[in-house]
């Protein structure tokens, strides 16, 4: 089935998400949409699959016009979404997950359960899935869960495949995996719709690539262009991909985390016994897959967790069980791992926000009186210094873009003198040029001395920033390597498998992983 | 590379201008406010009419001599709507100036404790906290007020300063359990100030039966009067009712402005309230906050009771507050959680009451329709898309019922 999108244009008020873009997708193509976030890649394939009436243009199957009124029209129509969260209910098996929302009936209204576990056999034989129907989904990890999510579409007889974002919560090896049944699916003659903004995702398995910015498609690309060309289609103007970084010159270990053990409300230990140090003028970067106790770790050194056994030290005072005022004045910046929730308050203003941890502190009080005026011209200046684009400092900074907003982060966390650095996932979500900037920051604040410490789930970014790398998962820190690891051994770990073996595996086996192995030779390392 | 089409990217307002606009002219926060209140009015006149005699009489010959029906529906409404305005402003019709502005006078009377207690729902609303407990916090505050005013003997000045602050103090108190409940249990402030008001009023119901509170020589709950030296002094002389309270809620109102837009705690509270994990992770501790603006709250709540029994009442009674607590959310929420809007909405509400009594007075309509004009006007603040289908119109700027109200979930 050929899929084709003809002059979609999609308006939020004034904003234009989507301008008159032409899409075609056929089957057996791997069709690879690539843009930042905010570009309106999400919007148009919500479109495509009914959740969003397009305001112009016309959706055409096999040349025939159509119109969705809804998911429910879109997939009787062919089309199956795999979004970057899963629709999965998780105290359901398998199959009951793959047939909710069109149960099969057997006589007086019985599920015919079987006929379900039957399908889910088919298909996962079919593509080589090893997806076993009657596992409950909480069960089972998110690369299979996400397989779970590719067999609903396919028992729907889904022609056209969306994917969005599939890469993001999956290990290196996982998305090896997902590029391995995307080819398998591309035989069967699937069409696939691939978003992305990973580069190197997009080079190792797109036919086709549409590159969108801000709304409107800039235009084609082929998966021969070389990551800068892309990055720079996706972006609009020249990128540096690599970080500019010296080696570094480490000095005390001014801060450490000993034995460290915590415990969440239902007594599970999230994070289990780690230890580790953070060298002045040194980033020590913690890889690993999402939720593998990284944020509370995180947490813990800012003071924001109970249940904490074990040693935070910094310049040989114990923060354990201070508050986060307490942790903030003994001189740690911390960006927090979601913006939106944890860093910023979005309605107060930009300036408002600069100073959301020193308010109460000279010259922005003195003794309970708050002092606007100071509050602006000081943000005035920050606002300069750190390029964040806001007409005024006035505005609301829940109306700047994601690296904007970023930005004010950093610059109200780096405009006091700070002995520790924190960063979790720093450049989640931002532009690839604003990931430039924050990057450059980071290692600016490394060579002042400065121990840093980056938190981040790409291995891109861990690659281009690290000195050292501690890989963490299952709350325990599975070793510690050298900056320039190679990706195969750090995806071996963070899937678990200890630093010697890693190493062994991926020197015997070079060619087990093909995305990652041309990645490794091809990417961006520093 | 292939073909880089460099297309004008779309400018993210310039469309604004060229697309036609779909509905009337766009209205903002304040002319919403004005259209719910027009709106309002409007479903009360339907009120009016369907209640009146004159009109339901001659509607039984309506389709003989229709006329008649419309001018009994517009005798009603013209003459019950004059009313209200003339209880409420100045009445025209009045031999003396000082008859004259007596509905004023009154209005600003009945404003005085909607202005205080609507501040103590208003802040809390700031902080991220739905304060349903001012009528508690009232009541207690009244008791306490109450007993230092008759059971003590101070001299004068003093006794009235020490009587003000122990009010507000029993009010602070009250509403601080509330938010110490929060802080240290996370127990909902909802359901704790709903259980605490009832506390309040059937705790002071039993004081007023013990001879502590009970005036010598009666039966039924009244406290002895307040002495003298403890009243809140008149304002324009014994002719009229309206008393210093007035003072105390103007200044409890711009102390409420420089609390949040010129303090620290302030921007504590606000931060709190827009988004508490952002402010914990700013180092800001919320538990704190809570306690603090809810001990706050209690004290404004509180001058409205000090208010009613040093001034308005001159004595304790079980009935004190009389759902003042719940209308002071209604203000709050018309006034949108700022000082100005609240001193505003107060003044609307004690306009509304104080012109309703005129209004039963002079024409017989109930004065019960002023509390559905209260909370039709709320109601429609609270919907918008209901305004703007009505009046065609856009609207910009949330009115911000929806969004100051998030404490319900909070």
């Amino acid at each position: 089935m050929e899929l084709e999108l003809r002059g979609v244009t999609k308006r939020f008020g004034t904003l234009v998400a989507n301008d008159h873009i032409d899409l075609v997708v056929s089957p057996g193509e791997i069709h690879c949409l690539l843009g930042e976030n905010g570009a309106g890649k999400s919007t148009l394939m919500n479109v495509l699959y009914g959740l969003l009436r397009p305001d112009e243009g016309e959706i055409l199957l096999d040349g025939e016009p159509t119109h969705f009124g809804g998911p429910g029209e879109a997939m009787q129509a062919g089309i199956g979404m795999v979004h970057q969260h899963f629709m999965l209910v998780p105290v359901f098996t398998v199959a009951e997950n793959v047939m909710l929302g069109h149960e099969q009936v057997r006589g007086p209204g019985l599920l015919d359960l079987e006929a379900s576990r039957e399908q889910v056999r088919t298909i996962s034989e079919r593509f080589g899935f090893h997806v076993d129907p009657d596992a409950l989904v909480e069960d089972i990890p998110v690369g299979v869960q996400q397989r779970v999510e590719i067999i609903k579409a396919l028992a729907r007889q889904a022609k056209v495949l969306i994917l969005d974002e599939p890469t993001a919560v999956l290990t290196p090896q996982e998305t090896d995996e997902l590029i391995e049944i995307m080819r398998q699916l591309k035989e069967s003659g699937t069409a696939i719709v691939f978003i992305t903004h990973k580069l190197r995702e997009v080079r190792a398995i797109a036919d086709r690539i549409t590159v969108i910015r801000r709304g409107a498609v800039v235009g084609q690309a082929k998966p021969t262009d070389s990551e800068t060309d892309l990055a720079s289609m996706m972006v609009g103007r020249e990128v540096s991909l690599t970080v500019d970084k010296s080696v570094s010159e480490p000095g005390e270990p001014t801060f450490s985390v000993t034995d460290l053990v915590i415990t969440d409300a239902r007594g599970h230990r999230v994070v289990d016994g780690v230890s580790f140090q953070v060298h002045q003028g040194e980033i020590l970067a913690l890889a690993g897959v999402q939720g593998n106790g990284q944020t509370e770790l995180t947490e813990a050194i800012l003071g924001l967790r109970d249940n904490i056994a074990g040693s935070i030290r910094l310049d040989g005072a114990e923060l354990v069980n201070r508050t986060a005022k307490q942790v903030l004045e003994a001189g740690v910046g911390y960006v927090p791992e979601d913006r939106t929730t944890d860093g910023l308050v979005a309605s107060f203003s930009v300036a408002e926000n600069l100073v959301l941890d020193l308010h109460d502190k000279p010259p922005y009080a003195s003794g309970l009186s708050y002092r606007p005026a100071v509050v602006r011209a000081e943000a005035e200046k920050l606002v300069k210094e750190f390029d964040v684009r806001t007409e005024s400092v006035e505005r609301a900074a829940g109306t700047l873009s994601g690296g904007n907003q970023q930005k004010v982060v950093l610059a109200r966390e780096l405009s006091r003198p700070l002995k520790l650095f924190v960063a979790s996932q720093p450049t989640r979500g931002l532009d690839v040029g604003s990931v430039e900037f924050v990057h450059s920051r980071l290692v600016r604040e490394r060579d002042e001395g400065i121990p840093v410490l980056i938190v981040s789930t790409e291995l891109d970014e861990v690659l281009a920033l690290a000195d050292r790398i501690a890989v963490m998962y299952r709350g325990k820190i599975v070793g510690i390597v050298p900056g320039g690891t190679s990706r195969d051994v750090l995806g071996l770990m963070m899937a678990g498998v200890s630093e010697d073996e890693a190493m062994a595996q991926a020197q015997a086996q070079p060619e087990a992983s093909p995305a990652g192995a041309r990645a490794s030779t091809q990417g961006g390392q520093p | 590379m292939t073909a880089t089409t460099e297309r004008p990217s779309p400018s993210q307002g310039g469309d604004a201008d060229a697309k036609p606009a779909r509905r009337g002219p766009t209205v903002g926060p304040a002319a919403q406010i004005g259209l719910s209140i027009v709106l309002a009015l409007a479903v009360g006149a339907v009120l009016i009419v369907a209640s009146d005699e004159d009109v339901r009489e001659t509607a039984r010959y309506f389709f003989s001599r229709p006329g008649d029906t419309l001018a009994a529906a517009w005798r009603s409404v013209s003459g019950a709507y004059a009313e209200l305005f003339q209880g409420a402003v100045v009445n025209f019709g009045a031999d003396s100036f000082a008859q004259a502005i007596r509905p004023l006078t009154e209005t600003l009377v009945a404003a005085t404790p909607l202005i205080a207690a609507g501040l103590a729902v208003a802040l809390a609303f700031r902080a991220g906290l739905f304060n349903i407990g001012a009528e508690g916090q009232i009541i207690v505050a009244a008791a306490v007020a109450a007993y230092v005013g008759f059971a003590w003997d101070l001299p004068v000045v003093v006794h009235l300063l020490v009587a003000i602050a122990a009010g507000a103090l029993g009010g602070a108190l009250w509403g601080g359990i509330a938010g110490l409940l929060k802080a240290r249990t996370g127990a909902h402030e909802v359901i704790t100030t709903i259980m605490l008001n009832f506390v309040a009023r059937f705790g002071v119901a039993f004081a007023l039966s013990t001879s502590v509170f009970l005036r010598e020589g009666r039966n039924d709950p009244i406290s002895p009067e307040v002495a003298p030296t403890a009243t809140l002094p008149l304002l324009l002389g014994s002719q009229f009712r309206l008393h210093a309270g007035l003072l105390l809620s103007l200044a409890a109102a711009v102390f409420v402005w420089w609390l949040l837009s010129r303090s620290t705690i302030g921007f504590q509270f606000r931060a709190v309230g827009a988004n508490p994990d952002a402010a914990r992770t700013a180092g800001i501790s919320v538990e704190r906050s809570y306690t603090g603006v809810m001990l706050v709250a209690g004290g404004l709540a509180g001058l409205a009771g000090v208010s009613l029994v040093l001034g308005t009442e001159g004595y304790l009674t079980g009935g004190v507050s009389a759902g003042l607590g719940f209308d002071a959310i209604t203000v709050a929420l018309l006034g949108r959680g700022s000082p100005l809007g609240t001193v505003l909405a107060g003044l609307l509400f004690g306009g509304l009451r104080a012109g309703g009594v005129a209004m039963q007075a002079g024409t017989g309509t109930p004065i019960d329709l002023v509390l559905v004009l209260q909370a039709l006007i709320v109601l429609f603040i609270a919907a918008p898309p209901l305004v703007r289908a009505v009046f065609r119109i856009r609207t910009s700027g949330a009115v911000g019922v929806g969004q100051i109200s998030k404490g319900w979930n909070g």
